[in-house]
């Protein structure tokens, strides 16, 4: 194999619990976002853009949808004949077999796999958020001070800061500490999971932390910290675009409806920036007379003969005439009947909602939002009364 | 299906499309918001796994290789067969063909090479969604020599003036073949027969200085073959004018036509990666089709959007069909339109065509 400059490592193996029945089958990267994508789109397309060719994702859980739907990688450009992506599961060895114990784990256990490029920079990444990077910037940070890691920040407002990993910094940005989930945060520098490290570094400090039967094998919670106290040169890259974590329902929910305002924080219509993703085709869609569209993402294959308003629409959904959708993610080939009321839901895939279904319409705590599929739609919902 | 290979040959085909073919041959003319015509006649190939399938044309094809590519968008980027793009290529000094004989006899190694023992032939003008192995099952239980596709017509159309007929007998065989306007059956410009035959047959019409095989081997001497004709019944439109493109991309605003095209198979076209398509709060869309890509804030009623359309706020789009990447700015107007790909229109521009005769504004205009 040629040698690359930097190879990425995708973790793609969580199961994403609080996204609840969406990843009933399927693991967290797969899961569907903005009309027409899935979570795991955006990292690969961001290596696509910024020019790194070799890609390994490691699976775990469910991961027959995720490695089908990555394929050869064609549609994100990534089927070359020197890289190119490669779904990475666990595998049995002469020693045994065992699942991925932690994020520092699965890479350990592919040490061969990035050995064959014989990189010099390693790339981290995770499979469960939205954003548009170009990790190559990142890596010409990374060189420019010679560290041996560099993580990507992005500032959080301090009263969330608990929620994630903080990073304590100098005026200059060098990393003195780093801390899991504080309490008491000291700093608003939250760690996107995006990682540049120098390969040879990494590769020591995951040899001598799979020896570790006291290390829990992450990251966040063995690597970094251990990195740390060796004195090793880390680096804070600030992120100045649009980043979200799509980990619960609600946050899911959110990111959605973050692309239906006129000028939206995260703008899916770059030419310069593509976001690919496997591509259905499907016919164009119908908007019907007498139907109504707006502030909303509609992708093709749908038939649309009622009324959408604030929301998103996957490939293939059906809208019924009389029906009003508002402040909702409808997902691939949900077909809804006649005079249907959805409001701040998420429906699954191929669901059907027969006609004169409420959902959503009159509750109380609108902060939750609905997750509705073929199996718990008749328990949320009540048949609307007819006049 | 390995008996199968197919054969769509555009020699034939005038650009009469006015604007839309000054720079494009007939096949590559965008259709139905994302489509090419050639998409369709393609997808039924690939839905009829054929083996091979060789694409004939000689003139204004740049944009149709680019839009063929590698064949892959329809599954045909084989390691053995696949789509073979074939241009004009003559190299032999005693070639003596004429016509659309000469692709066949500069390229009897695409024939000869690929082990399907029947041919599919067909063109690009008639959009149908003709299921071939139906087509080839009844052709092999009519033991026929030559199997001709027609469709019955209700209403016959000016579009329908130049299309060849069929005269069927109880039987099920053609019994006369001619170009009388009043005759419903209308021939799809598609037929399938055994490989062995048409090559012997191309070969007679060039001895014999012919230059038109369907016409000069099957049409003139149909007496020598039985020839099979197979009904079709489900979406047919045909585009060979500016008017017939018209009526037929707005007919697919009628929800039955656009189902009869489009449930059962997927056509297929090359992949463009546009996000979804999104409608501002000022957006106001009825009866239209709206490919991906597009960003709309302003009015579209009755009309086909294809892909990465901007409609600004204030501006109305009515009964016209708006190709890739156009950009309609600020309260400006269409009414009765085509406009090609790329085309700019500056605000406050007011362009009404007549429904019978639209306007066609060309590819790349700035207005």
């Amino acid at each position: 194999m040629k040698k690359k400059e930097m190879v990425a490592m995708l973790l793609a193996g969580g199961q994403g619990k609080r996204l609840k029945s969406l990843t009933k089958s399927i693991a967290k990267p797969a899961v569907y976002f903005g009309g027409t994508y899935r979570i795991i789109d955006f990292p690969l397309s961001n290596c696509t853009n910024s020019g790194i060719d070799t890609v390994g994702v490691l699976t775990q859980y469910e991961p027959l949808v995720l490695s089908s739907y990555i394929g050869i990688g064609s549609d994100w450009d990534l089927n070359r004949k020197n890289g190119g992506v490669y779904v990475l599961p666990p595998h049995e060895k002469e020693d045994g077999s065992s699942w991925y114990r932690g994020t520092a784990d699965a890479i350990y256990r592919n040490l061969k796999f990035v050995d064959q490029f014989d990189p010099e920079h390693v790339l981290i990444l995770s499979g469960d958020h939205i954003y548009k990077m170009n990790y190559n910037a990142m890596l010409e940070y990374h060189k420019e001070r010679n560290a041996d890691c560099t993580i990507s920040v992005i500032d959080v407002p301090m009263e969330e800061a608990s929620r994630f990993g903080i990073l304590n910094t100098e005026e200059d940005l060098k990393i003195y500490e780093f801390e899991e989930k504080p309490a008491q945060p000291k700093s608003t520098l939250a760690s996107m999971g995006v990682y540049i490290f120098k390969w040879d570094v990494l590769r020591r400090a995951l040899l001598e932390d799979g020896e570790n039967p006291a290390s829990s094998h992450d990251f966040g919670k063995d690597i970094l910290p251990s990195l740390l106290s060796k004195g090793r040169s880390m680096y804070a890259y600030p992120f100045k675009g649009y980043w979200r974590d799509v980990g619960t329902v609600n946050s899911l929910w959110e990111a959605n409806m973050d692309l239906l305002s006129d000028n939206p924080p995260l703008n899916l219509n770059d030419p310069a920036w593509r976001i690919y993703t496997r591509n259905p085709n499907q016919p164009a869609q119908y908007v019907a007379p007498g139907a109504s569209v707006s502030g909303s993402i509609i992708n093709e294959g749908c038939i649309v003969c009622g009324h959408v308003r604030h929301s998103v629409l996957f490939y293939g959904v059906e809208v019924g005439e009389g029906s009003v959708i508002t402040d909702s993610v409808i997902m691939p080939k949900v077909k809804i009947g006649q005079n249907v009321r959805i409001h701040k839901a998420i429906i699954s895939e191929n669901t059907v909602i027969e006609d004169g279904m409420e959902i959503g319409t009159e509750r109380e705590n609108e902060d939750e939002i609905l997750l509705i599929d073929n199996r718990n739609k008749k328990r949320r919902s009540i048949p609307v009364k007819t006049v | 299906m390995k008996q199968l290979m197919g054969v769509i040959n555009l020699d034939h085909e005038l650009d009469h499309l006015n604007e839309l073919t000054y720079f494009r041959c007939g096949a590559a003319v965008p259709f139905a918001s994302r489509y090419r015509l050639i998409d369709f006649v393609l997808s039924n190939m690939m839905h009829a796994e054929l083996e091979s399938v060789g694409v004939f044309v000689r003139r204004k094809y740049r944009s149709l290789m680019d839009h063929l590519g590698d064949g892959k968008s329809w599954d045909m980027n084989r390691k053995h067969g696949g789509l073979f793009i074939l241009p004009p290529d003559w190299n032999d000094p005693t070639d003596t063909s004429l016509g659309d004989l000469q692709h066949y006899h500069n390229n009897l190694d695409f024939f000869k090479r690929a082990s399907a023992k029947y041919i599919v032939h067909s063109g690009s003008q008639h959009i149908n969604t003709a299921d071939f192995q139906k087509v080839f099952d009844y052709h092999i239980q009519k033991g026929a020599d030559v199997t001709l596709v027609y469709k019955k017509i209700d209403q016959l159309q000016p579009e329908h003036d130049p299309c060849l007929r069929l005269e069927v007998g109880e039987d099920g065989f053609v019994t006369n073949i001619h170009q009388e306007k009043t005759h419903p059956n209308v021939y799809l410009d598609l037929f399938i027969m055994e490989k062995e035959l048409f090559l012997q047959q191309v070969e007679y019409c060039i001895a014999h200085g012919e230059s038109y095989f369907f016409r000069d081997a099957i049409q003139k001497r149909r007496g020598n073959f039985k020839i099979a004709a197979y009904e079709y019944t489900g979406y047919h439109a045909v585009i060979n004018s500016v008017a017939s493109y018209y009526k037929n991309s707005l007919e697919l605003l009628k929800r039955e036509e656009y189902l009869s095209l489009f449930r059962d198979n997927p056509i297929q076209t090359k992949i463009k990666y546009e996000a979804p398509t999104r409608y501002l709060e000022s957006a106001n869309v009825s009866n239209s089709l709206v490919a991906n890509g597009c960003v709309i804030a302003g009015t579209v009623e009755n009309s086909v959007i294809f892909r990465g359309v901007q409609i600004h706020k204030g501006a109305r789009v009515v009964n016209s069909v708006v190709m890739q990447k156009c950009v309609i700015e600020e309260d400006a107007v269409i009414e009765n339109v085509i406009l090609d790909k790329d085309v700019q229109l500056s605000r406050d521009r007011i362009l009404v065509g007549d429904s019978k005769r639209p306007f066609v504004i060309a590819k790349s205009s700035k207005m």
